[in-house]
């Protein structure tokens, strides 16, 4: 049943749409779509965005593990290096600090009107992601395969069951969470 | 039910990939980039497209819809010109877009996707984009807008 729903484009892409609508109707009713809830961030003093991330990833986590177990959900494992995870990350929060969106949310802040994340930010990760193609043949081979590890899970690099981690994890992402609460954040 | 995970960034290189063919024909196809990620509207553009529909109609559900180039943030210490907005909007975008291809996902694909999954890549990619992040928001705040 559901390779059939996997294997029909049109229906994928309609499923994209509302999952799409769903997530941006969310995001912008959280504050995330809002640069000064973004930048409140970057400079710790509104946690509002790490709240939403620890308790999606919280959940989502607890969610998808199941659903594996149940042979209802496949994992996507992303493969990746230091040169490509750690560089690529440093050089995105560069970007991110002086834009004061991340991809996802400038397209909702561009849907709640903000013309800077439509006309700046969007086009500019278009330049910069056409940039990026124009030289990728060059860092393929080189310091994107720096430090290579593949596609790497935190349970198959500790050598443990992955539900010690995940529940450890769990552990930790909420209590982090509850410790913000308190601290009035 | 789609067996993909939720993610943005890439869109953005396959939008780029569509533009630029648009220009320059088919020949763009052939760069090696784009032959792993074939320029098309694919389930995560669809995403995309969603996101800026999905916060239109809560915006406009609550009443917060409002077209503005200055977030207040940035008026506050910056100043209302739209056109230096617009200009560092730009650069930010073009910097992240880079890096979000460099490392293979943003906050939506490595930062909930890929760090929900336990995948290593996603947690070095996350915890990145915040430490630099952090250091690049202090830095233009408390440094250069003091």
């Amino acid at each position: 049943m559901l390779q059939a729903i996997h294997s029909k484009k049109s229906l994928q892409l309609f499923i994209g749409l509302v999952i799409g609508i769903a997530f941006g109707f969310l995001l912008q009713k959280g504050g995330a779509t809002r640069y000064d809830i973004i930048i409140g961030q970057l400079l710790l003093k509104d946690f509002t965005v790490v709240k939403i991330i620890l308790s999606a990833v919280a959940t989502g986590m607890i969610g998808v593990h199941i659903l594996k177990g149940l042979g209802l959900a496949r994992m996507h494992i992303k493969a990746g290096s230091l040169g490509s995870s750690v560089i690529g990350g440093l050089i995105f929060g560069v970007g991110f600090g002086i834009l004061g969106y991340c991809p996802g949310t400038a397209a909702g802040a561009a849907g709640q009107g903000f013309l800077d994340a439509l006309f700046g930010g969007m086009v500019g990760m278009l330049i910069g992601a056409g940039l990026f193609a124009s030289i990728y043949p060059k860092l393929a081979e080189g310091i994107l395969k720096k430090g290579y590890f593949g596609e790497l899970t935190l349970p198959n690099l500790l050598r443990v069951n992955r539900w010690v981690v995940i529940v450890t994890a769990a552990f930790v992402l909420v209590a982090l969470l509850l410790w913000i609460e308190k601290a009035g954040l | 039910m789609s067996d993909r995970p939720l993610a943005c960034s890439t869109t953005f290189a396959r939008t780029s990939g569509m533009i630029e063919r648009l220009f320059r024909g088919s020949k763009v196809t052939r760069k090696k980039y784009y032959q792993e990620f074939p320029p098309t509207v694919d389930w995560q553009w669809m995403l995309v497209l969603g996101v800026i529909i999905g916060s239109f109609v809560s915006a406009k559900f609550s009443g917060e819809f409002r077209l503005s180039w200055i977030p207040l943030l940035w008026q506050e210490v910056a100043g209302d010109n739209r056109l230096i907005r617009w200009f560092v909007a730009l650069v930010g975008g073009i910097i992240m877009g880079v890096g979000a291809r460099w490392a293979g996902g943003c906050t939506s694909g490595h930062g909930i996707s890929g760090t929900l999954q336990l995948a290593v890549s996603s947690w070095l990619a996350a915890i990145s984009f915040f430490v630099s992040g952090i250091a690049t928001a202090m830095f233009i705040f408390r440094v250069i807008f003091k």
